[in-house]
């Protein structure tokens, strides 16, 4: 935990880039808030899948203990990016990536840099509920702390807490014991993001988490993002500009016209909707495209 | 509301009584003329019935279906009948030979054969005297070693294929598609001379095993690589993002995923060496007594006893050989069946 003085020291180590969220970031910082880390910037992201270019020099600031939303059109690259974030682009075989990703200013590709220790910093919500199904949802829950190897001192405490900040410790408090596939998608879905918060990450990477959803658990989860963003940085991929409008305070627009994704525009979500820099950006959000 | 209150359950995709009455007509049709047919030409034997009665039956009903509804309906007809002809077939023999098994070893089966071994009996002697403890002991012993030697590796094998995907996967895969059609002899002569011969220069349990340890490793390593190909990536990345070691997901979230598959790879491995005899009678010896140690001296099992009780050709000793072909059978269900239910009950828990 670092205290609120020596976060603004490692700041001021970071030269922060004109125009990133980094600088919003240091005017929204109140003194006396809680220290939740200074952010995430990437500078410079490129991806590959083989020789195919997928994404190519993405710089984005994501001030701590805001929503950012990803949209643009399918194949935009945005799945990719945010998977450059937290390693699990590398997972893929054949892939690979340059530039930075600095968390807490420093270099998450850095060398001698422990991944598993990253992806406990950077937890992730993925877009098909994935429970473990050999596990039940308490077990799911805390399934985090056991494959990291982690110690906790009490773990229905933490269970309890992980389920209620997912907005679904109501509805399974007394099946505890039950199976994770015996949950409706929805309830799936949070079950996730309970699993994602029970490792107390900094930052959540959320691809598409609702579009195998309904509206209802779709509300719900949105709900829940509202909830979480005052103790972490979310970054949010969506195909729903209504979802993004509602639960972001930055959009970026993300496009690829032929060759490899890039970022058209980032601004405060607001802005984004209603007086768009880019004609791209406008012709997308007004449902020209895309 | 009246007419809610009237409505009476049907169900109006039930064959009729009329439809029923064609479909027994359309069967006792095809049997009877089987029966013409094989009592007029010089076709006979209960093959030609069958054989006659299901292509006569297959071309009845398909005639019948093509006048009441086409041709679609018609070749429906054709093809339902073939998946009956293809399941009574199927299932005949398995039934045959299990009848055919009960029939001829019941008579062997006494409390005394859990008991005792050959050692103070002959396989001509009184069906009273002796027992076939000591092969049942000695086909546990070999079933167990082998199983103990080669789950983990026919396991590894297969989470080096699917998981770590190293570099040598081609060829180990090759490897091993070639090694699951070895002949059992060829194994059993392959540990006789690499191990037998040169190092232990005695029969025992453990040679026996380790020749049905190399007939089994490519079985589950097989099974258990089209399991855990089936279990999705989501599942993978879900335990990498959540900060697991690739070790730790496969321990923690993979391999339980896959129990049920992985336990019937194993089933599949033991239902290949159990009735294995070739490399037991290389390797073992064949005792008649009961040996409680692996690792010395010749060592009974069950195909051994079958086949020594065959030999001695005497109505006692063949006797005894389907007793012992009962025994392995009723062996052989109930490892699987405790298997299942160890699979099962952990993964309802």
């Amino acid at each position: 935990m670092t205290t609120a003085h020596e976060s603004e020291t490692t700041k001021m180590q970071v030269p922060v880039k004109p125009n990133s969220l980094a600088d919003v970031a240091q005017v929204l910082r109140t003194p006396g808030t809680k220290a939740i880390g200074t952010g995430l910037e990437t500078r410079g992201i490129h991806a590959w899948f083989g020789k195919h270019h997928a994404l190519s020099n993405i710089s984005l600031g994501f001030a701590a203990g805001t929503v950012t939303a990803l949209i643009g059109p399918s194949g935009c690259g945005k799945s990719t990016f945010i998977r450059t974030i937290n390693r699990m682009h590398e997972f893929i075989p054949g892939a690979a990536m340059a530039g930075e990703v600095l968390l807490d200013g420093k270099d998450v590709y850095a060398p001698g840099t422990d991944v598993t220790k990253i992806r406990l910093q950077i937890g992730m919500v993925f877009q098909k509920p994935n429970p473990f199904p050999s596990m039940t949802i308490g077990e799911n829950v805390l399934s985090g702390l056991k494959l990291a190897q982690l110690k906790v001192d009490n773990k229905d405490d933490l269970m309890q807490e992980c389920l209620e900040r997912a907005g679904l410790w109501s509805e399974v408090k007394d099946r505890l014991g039950a199976h994770g596939g015996s949950l409706s998608g929805g309830q799936q879905q949070r079950l996730c993001i309970a699993r994602a918060l029970a490792v107390r990450p900094q930052v959540l990477l959320m691809d598409e988490p609702c579009s195998a959803l309904d509206p209802g658990s779709t509300l719900r989860i949105e709900d829940t993002i509202r909830h979480l963003s005052e103790t972490m940085t979310i970054i949010i991929v969506t195909h729903n500009m209504q979802q993004a409008a509602r639960v972001s305070d930055y959009t970026a627009f993300f496009l690829s016209e032929g060759g490899p994704g890039q970022m058209i525009e980032v601004a405060p979500t607001s802005d984004i909707f209603s007086r768009p820099q880019d004609q791209r950006t406008e012709n997308y959000v007004t449902g020209r495209f895309g | 509301m009246s007419n809610i209150d009237s409505a009476i359950p049907t169900k109006p995709w039930r064959a009729s009584n009329r439809e029923r009455l064609t479909d027994i007509s359309i069967f006792l049709g095809a049997f009877i003329s089987s029966y013409v047919f094989v009592a007029l030409t010089p076709m006979k034997g209960k093959l030609a019935y069958f054989a006659v009665f299901f292509i006569a039956y297959a071309l009845f009903t398909s005639i019948f279906k093509a006048r009441q509804r086409g041709s679609a309906a018609a070749k429906d007809a054709l093809v339902n009948s073939l998946v009956a002809i293809g399941a009574v077939v199927t299932v005949i023999p398995v039934f045959s030979i299990l009848l055919t098994v009960l029939r001829k070893g019941l008579p062997g089966i006494s409390f005394g054969l859990f008991t005792h071994d050959m050692a103070l009996a002959s396989p001509t002697d009184p069906l009273n005297n002796g027992g076939l403890l000591h092969a049942i002991t000695g086909t546990l012993t070999l079933v167990a070693i082998a199983l103990v030697l080669s789950v983990p590796i026919g396991i590894l094998t297969a989470l080096y294929l699917t998981e770590i995907k190293g570099s040598f996967k081609g060829p180990i895969r090759f490897l091993v598609q070639a090694m699951s059609g070895v002949p059992s002899i060829v194994a059993g002569l392959f540990i006789l001379s690499a191990v037998l011969y040169p190092i232990t220069k005695a029969y025992s349990g453990l040679m026996g095993a380790l020749a049905l340890t190399i007939l089994m490793i490519p079985t589950i390593a097989r099974t258990s690589e089209e399991v855990l190909n089936l279990i999705p990536n989501e599942l993978r990345e879900a335990g990498t993002a959540l900060g697991g070691t690739q070790w730790r997901t496969v321990a923690m979230i993979v391999l339980p995923a896959a129990k049920s598959g992985l336990t019937t790879a194993i089933i599949l491995g033991v239902a290949r060496i159990a009735g294995e005899t070739a490399p037991i009678l290389l390797l073992t010896g064949g005792g008649d007594t009961v040996n409680p140690n692996a690792f010395n001296g010749p060592m009974g099992s069950l195909p051994y006893y079958i086949w020594k009780s065959f030999n001695a050709g005497s109505p006692e000793a063949i006797t005894r050989a389907w007793a012992g072909l009962l025994v392995l059978i009723g062996l052989v269900l109930i490892l699987f069946t405790s298997a299942r239910l160890l699979g099962s009950r952990k993964a309802a828990k």
